[in-house]
């Protein structure tokens, strides 16, 4: 043990005198580690609130039985399943509104609740009692006793003057439920004796057949493998998740060089410690359990820097949830232990695969060197083949990829192999331009000034290619962000295009409003609109009752359209659908479609595709007059209002005074707009900000390189000083290659970024929300990134050759002085 | 071990250490095979300073290593007081170079990140045997005391290959190898190494054999072989 | 141990008690509850009129009610079983019964199958008012979910047969049809049964005449079997007294045709012993406290509990004295309020089989 500590005593004291080594180690690990954590606790805390919303009592998880209508039933049928051998529990739900806020209310039935459905994080038995017992309970998650502003024990009223339960605050619910016992719910809701579904525990008893106890009127619907909101929102976290992989690759890349370049300065210790008697094993051990202490060390620092960034990150994210898919995130951090296990061992596994080819060759070490001078140009010249012919083997799966993959992930895989290609490829693309300089040079200087790059590439390249990938990634998802931005901005002018959107509470409130407003001289024109919604192939649709108006005719987007398109639609015989309907279900103008309708199917012919940014229903979109003859329950409650825009401030005054409507039934285009505008806002935040880390890391990883690479430069710059360059201009020099190098980088950057906003676009956004943005290229932001790069690289490089500049002659001459 | 080294100090006996026998070895790299030693036969005594001379490229380093362990022979057998190394495997051969052989190289080998205290208890305390009296004796007869806490790269040659002989006697071995260990030194500093070189192998008692081109600093040791085409003469 | 766990009361009350454990009520004294005051539920005083069939239904305003059948069977091998079939109705709190799922009134219900190796045993609760659990008088009906006692048209109100009964769990299950052909017994004073001296006692009537012929299976391998069964019915509002800590019971069918029930309510000062001697033509002969003589000869230890499961029971004044060994020692009601209830065989002045039960230990 002694000898081992001895051993690991020794090769630390490399660290020791290379702290910028370590640093670089430290940092590449941190974050790593903090970026990939940080992805995967915001991951983790929407998962976590999918699971809650989904594990409600039994939500989708648990089989249940329903009415074939979808309406509630009597809970006579509940007591005949259970003496049929039915394991079932009635569950009664509906809406409520307290003060405003509308919240689901839902009634359970605790003692016949199967054990697996989930009571377990809701009721505990001590409160079987004070749930059941009158006054009863109302079981609320902490973040809706929040919103509503209330604290335990009230007992608010509803809209309907019911007084609920007094309230009992229960952590692991969802957000936005409100559980109360059945009976009470029953009450609450006015569905006496009716219950919306019941919950198949899983106990294996005989039971008689649903048919033969229900009839037709129940039936069976078996449990998602995933709730709606994780399809809906998968990909957003692979989104989120591909970020985080990015980052952690671009901080590994930072991590195999410095294990690289230490390893590579180790050698002769190594050797030495071989040579005075420490067995292979051994040396190996411990050069192991030195890498997983740093890596420890690191993953615990990464680990609390993620939960920093994820912390950070979250409101956007919960925000970008709610806004995009309704789906509940709370905004606040609460990670479980295997997350920081995870983190660890991520950590861990990180720094060994990063440091893998240095402990192969550790552990193949001999101990006889041979100096080979010119040998490590040979295995350069091969490494850079070899490289080469990796990063074509990438393109090719990149192109096999997009030749047969259909999913989303092989979209990410697309982009994956195209920037690990490109990144391979890099060394080599570097090598052959600055030998074309090296050619083309006249002058020795300049000659050597090129040459001199080439040799430092292979020092380099790991951070130069992290740079490309940060600054490819950047381009590609700054230019899909401002073509999402300007194709969104120019669609909700068009989507939006009336002064007014009132909604009234009944048809009876609707009518008046219209007569109200049609007597006023300042508006020009009120538009009647409503909303039913269908299934079509499985999925809810909306469809979208739209007025024969200029309004609509003249600025409603259309992608795709027939002729007279508008004409057309009046009948009632025609439609447009919607851009990611028309993906998911295939269909394209000219075709037909059956709209479910309760007078029976309405057979539609489609006319036009639309763009429907941020929504995850498919949509149709018919005449108005149209919808309500197909429809004849449709609330006609909505309507849009144009005005002179000088006008809406008054006019929605008086319209709130005269009818009593408040924020949320009248808006005006602005808010709507501006609101619209903040959920994608923050969508794009969250990526921004990944992004801006990722390009962060990238200069530190070239910071670093640099720092590295000073000090066994000085061989090579020593002799220049001698020959009377002063030390400044030796500065000047180095600053100038590592620009130019940095400059060829990014230059071959923006086309790979284009290439990467091109799938993006094209490949990712289509498979991931069902719309395509068109393909727009920004010679403005390019410009900015690429004086960006440039200012990270001068940045990286001003410590190195500051420090060049100033360096004492001494440390020059002593390159001559000491025997190598 | 330090009983026979006891026994063969105070009773004056000459105990061989060391034992070569009909040692082969051929390197079959790239091009033709090179045939380097052919039967070296070769005894080193406990307290014996011998010298090992030989044109550049018969074969000097390659016995050195051999009899390190550092590489292995194609046939023949090396004895370390009696024992075969040959059929030792890795962790028993670095055990053996680790507590019973001090190597010096002609470059110094040192470990660069450690101060010149630790570079010389490096192997002691990798053995197991870090002894403070003998490491405070080795730092005064070798003049390091003003420079103990340095890094290899702040001392000039002459002072590093003493580090690295005081490393290699710091765990008082039972033979000393040294490779050309006054090749890069200068002519007044090679002389005032090897001297000190002498008078601590004959502190230790150990067996003491030295590769050298210098007819003079050969001639400075007890015994002095030569290898020539692949045999010792 | 709470108090609802170590003191449990007899067979009936454990019924009550269960569904008080599950409560766990804050306010429950003695165990679980048991003898907390019966304000404003009705109260079990003598001299009732037994009127049939509404009393073989439930009596919602009394606090507590069970309907518990145990049997005594035997397969052609010659191989003995025991079988239990329990329903508890416990009123959350009295007044009048609320609709649907306010209704206060809660079931439970244990079933058991037993024999000399094995003891398989099942629970199940309900709310009352929506019909997942309850009691019918006529055509006679007692259920929770797919578990029941079920009369017919031909079921005698007098004698409360020929009625059949049936309960299914994960690793047992039977099916058994009941006939008799005397009516039930009232115990005690003309069904006036006494728990203490303070005055608790419960209504309580007892059909030991059934003979039970049907199929019980242990695992998914059945059996036919046949034998005699035993019905007891006894509701109150405050069956225990406040000292009392639980009770050891006996309904025994006698080889010859007599029927014998005893209990001995365990209580701080001294025991409170009762019993019902039947005669073969089911004429009832109440035992008086002085005549009973019951001693513990056998204990066996169920984790922490230890149970007399071996017992001596002399009635000088009928000349009886009996030795019971239980079929299955270890016939433990694992249930959420746990006891001892199993078959017995007896020897000594007389032979046959019955049933012992074991609570509060
Ligand atoms: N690892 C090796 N692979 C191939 N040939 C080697 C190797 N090491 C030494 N040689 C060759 O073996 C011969 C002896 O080398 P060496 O023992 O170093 O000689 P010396 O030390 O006497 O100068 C030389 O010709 C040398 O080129
Ligand atoms: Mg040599």
């Amino acid at each position: 043990m002694r000898r081992v500590l001895w051993i690991l005593a020794v090769l630390l004291s490399h660290w020791r005198r290379h702290p910028m080594q370590l640093a670089t180690l430290l940092i590449g690990l941190i974050s790593a580690t903090a970026l990939w954590s940080g992805v995967q606790a915001l991951n983790q805390q929407a998962r976590q609130s999918y699971d809650r919303a989904a594990a409600i009592f039994g939500g989708a998880r648990t089989p249940m039985l329903v009415a074939r209508d979808g309406k509630a039933f009597p809970q006579a049928l509940f007591a005949e399943l259970r003496r049929a051998g039915w394991p079932v529990s009635p569950v009664v739900e509906g809406r409520v509104q307290i003060d405003g806020h509308s919240a689901r209310l839902l009634g359970i039935e605790p003692i016949s609740l199967p054990v697996e459905v989930g009571n377990a994080p809701t009721l505990g038995r001590t409160d079987l009692e004070a749930f059941l017992t009158a006054p009863g309970q109302t079981l609320v998650a902490p973040e809706t006793l929040a919103d509503l502003e209330l604290k335990q024990g009230d007992t608010p009223r509803l809209s309907n003057d019911a007084t609920l339960p007094p309230l009992k605050l229960q952590p692991q619910l969802a957000p936005g439920v409100l559980v109360v016992d059945i009976g009470a719910a029953q009450q609450l809701l006015g569905k006496s004796d009716q219950i919306s579904r019941l919950l198949v525990g899983n106990s294996h008893g005989p039971r008689k057949p649903l048919q033969q106890v229900a009839g037709d009127r129940l039936m069976q619907v078996e449990p998602d493998a995933e709730t709606d909101l994780e399809r809906l929102t998968d990909s957003f976290h692979l989104n989120l998740t591909a970020f985080g992989l990015l980052s952690f690759v671009v901080g590994l890349f930072i991590v195999n060089s410095a294990v690289g370049l230490a390893f590579e300065q180790r050698l002769p210790m190594l050797r030495t410690l071989r040579a005075c008697g420490v067995s292979a094993r051994q040396l190996n051990t411990v050069l192991v359990a030195e890498l997983v202490v740093l890596a420890l060390a690191a993953g615990l620092a990464g680990l609390v820097c993620g939960y920093v960034i994820a912390a950070a990150l979250l409101p956007n994210v919960a925000a970008s949830l709610r806004g995009l898919y309704g789906a509940q995130v709370p905004g606040e951090l609460s990670l479980q232990p295997e997350w920081w296990l995870a983190g660890l061992v991520i950590s861990i596994i990180g720094a060994l695969a990063a440091a893998a080819t240095s402990l192969i060759k550790a552990l193949r070490l001999p101990i006889l060197s041979s100096a080979q001078a010119y040998a490590w140009q040979d295995a350069q010249r091969r490494w850079l083949k070899l490289q080469s012919a990796l990063a074509l083997a990438f393109f090719a799966v990149a192109a096999l990829l997009l030749w047969l993959g259909q999913s989303l992930l092989a979209g990410f895989g697309v982009l994956a192999a195209l920037m690990l290609g490109a990144a391979l490829l890099l060394p080599s693309i570097l090598e052959f331009a600055l030998r074309l300089g090296e050619r083309g040079a006249r002058q020795a200087l300049v000659q050597w000034f090129w040459a001199d790059g080439r040799q430092q590439i292979s020092g380099l390249s790991l951070a130069l290619m992290a740079l490309l990938l940060a600054l490819a990634v950047n381009v590609g998802v700054s230019t899909m962000v401002e073509t999402f931005n300007r194709t969104f901005l120019v669609w909700l002018d068009g989507r939006l295009a009336a002064d007014i959107y009132v909604s009234a509470a009944d048809e009876a409130q609707a009518r008046a409003i219209q007569s109200w407003l049609r007597a006023r001289p300042e508006v020009e024109a009120v538009l009647p609109g409503g909303r039913a919604e269908t299934q079509l192939a499985g999925a809810p649709v909306d469809v979208l009752g739209l007025p024969d108006h200029a309004t609509y005719r003249d600025h409603w987007p259309l992608l795709q359209s027939a002729p007279d398109a508008w004409k057309r639609l009046v009948p009632g015989d025609a439609g447009f659908i919607s851009e990611q309907l028309s993906r998911r279900l295939n269909l394209s103008v000219g075709d037909y479609i059956d709209i479910p309708a309760p007078g029976g199917d309405w057979d539609v012919e489609i006319v036009g595709i639309y763009a429907d940014y941020g929504n995850p229903k498919g949509q149709i979109a018919v005449n108005v007059a149209a919808l309500t003859r197909r429809f004849p329950a449709t609330p006609l409650t909505r309507m849009a209002v144009r005005t002179d825009p000088a006008n809406v401030p008054t006019l929605i005054a008086a319209l709130s005074n005269q009818f009593g409507l408040d924020g949320r039934n009248v808006v005006d285009q602005a808010s709507i707009k501006r609101e619209s505008k903040q959920i994608f806002n923050r969508t794009f935040a969250v990526t921004g900000a990944l992004n801006a880390f990722t390009l962060g890391v990238a200069g530190v990883a070239l910071l670093t390189s640099l720092l590295t690479l000073a000090n066994a430069r000085l061989p090579q710059l020593a002799p220049l000083w001698a020959i009377g360059l002063t030390r400044r201009r030796l500065a000047l020099i180095e600053l100038l290659k590592t620009l130019s190098v940095a400059a060829i980088t990014a230059l071959l950057a923006l086309p790979l970024g284009l290439v990467v906003a091109w799938c993006l676009i094209a490949i990712v956004n289509v498979k991931a929300f069902g719309w395509r943005l068109p393909f727009d290229v920004f010679p403005l932001h390019l410009i900015r990134l690429l004086i960006v790069a440039l200012l990270a690289a001068v940045a990286a490089s001003l410590l190195p050759v500051l420090r060049l500049a100033r360096m004492q002659p001494a440390d020059l001459v002593r390159v001559f002085t000491i025997e190598r | 071990m330090h009983v026979s080294l006891a026994i063969c100090r105070d009773a004056k006996w000459q105990l061989v250490v060391l034992s070569v026998r009909n040692l082969f070895k051929t390197y079959r790299s790239a091009g033709e095979p090179i045939s380097v030693l052919r039967g070296v036969d070769l005894d080193v005594a406990s307290g014996e300073r011998v010298a090992l001379t030989g044109e550049s490229g018969s074969g000097k380093s390659t016995l050195l290593h051999l009899i390190a362990g550092l590489d292995a022979a194609d046939s023949g057998d090396i004895k370390l007081e009696g024992a075969s190394i040959g059929a030792l495997d890795d962790a028993e051969r670095a055990a053996l170079r680790r507590e019973r052989l001090g190597l010096v190289f002609q470059q110094f080998n040192l470990v660069p990140s450690l101060s010149v205290s630790d570079n010389l208890s490096f192997q002691a305390r990798l053995a197991g045997r870090h002894d403070p009296a003998w490491h405070a004796e080795l730092v005064e007869r070798l003049g390091l005391a003003a420079v103990l806490q340095r890094y290899p790269e702040q001392l000039s040659g002459g002072q590093q290959q003493r580090v690295a002989i005081g490393r290699a006697l710091a765990v008082k071995p039972l033979l000393l190898l040294a490779d050309e260990p006054t090749g890069n030194l200068d002519e007044t500093t090679a002389d005032e190494v090897m001297t000190l070189t002498g008078d601590l192998v004959r502190r230790t008692g150990c067996g003491f054999l030295m590769v050298t081109h210098s007819m003079r600093l050969s001639a400075m040791l007890d015994r002095q072989v030569t290898l020539h085409a692949g045999r010792v003469a | 141990m709470s108090a609802s766990r170590t003191i449990i009361t007899r067979r009936a009350f454990a019924g009550g008690a269960a569904l008080l454990g599950l409560m766990r009520s804050a306010r429950a004294q003695g165990f679980a509850g048991l003898s907390e005051d019966a304000d404003g539920f009705a109260q079990v005083l003598p001299g009732k009129d037994f009127v049939f069939p509404a009393d073989h239904g439930p009596h919602p305003d009394f606090r507590i009610e069970w309907w518990y059948v145990t049997a005594n069977l035997t397969d052609v091998a010659g191989n003995a079983y025991g079988l239990q079939w329990t329903l508890f109705r416990q009123a959350a709190r009295p007044g009048p019964q609320g609709e649907g799922f306010a209704n206060q009134q809660l079931w439970m219900a244990h079933a058991a199958a037993t024999r000399a190796d094995s003891h398989r045993t099942a629970e199940k609760f309900a709310r009352g008012g929506v019909g997942q659990a309850g009691v019918v008088d006529k055509p006679f009906q007692a259920w929770i979910d797919d578990w029941q006692m079920a009369g017919s048209d031909r079921t005698d109100d007098a004698s409360l047969a020929p009625i059949e009964i049936a309960a299914s769990a994960s690793n047992f299950a039977y099916a058994l049809s009941l006939e008799a052909d005397r009516p039930v017994v009232l115990q005690g004073d003309h069904g006036y049964s006494r728990k203490s001296e303070h005055g608790q006692a419960s209504y309580y009537y007892s059909q030991p005449f059934y003979r039970a012929r049907g199929h019980l299976s242990f695992d998914d391998h059945s059996v036919e079997v046949s034998g005699s069964a035993w019905l007891d019915r006894e509701w109150s509002s405050q069956p225990l007294a406040s000292d009392q800590s639980g009770w050891d019971w006996f309904a025994l069918h006698f080889a010859s045709g007599e029927k014998l029930m005893l209990y001995r309510m365990r209580q701080r000062s001294g025991n409170y012993t009762s019993g019902t001697w039947i005669g073969a033509d089911g004429r009832a002969r109440p035992l008086g406290p002085d005549g009973i003589v019951m001693t513990p000869t056998q204990t066996v230890e169920i984790g922490s509990h230890k149970l007399p499961v071996s017992w001596r029971v002399d009635i000088p004044a009928l000349s009886i004295g009996l030795a019971t060994t239980p079929l299955n020692p270890r016939s433990w009601m694992a249930t959420s309020v746990p006891y001892w209830e199993g078959p017995i065989s007896f020897t000594g002045s007389h032979q046959g089989v019955g049933y012992l039960e074991l609570t509060g230990y």
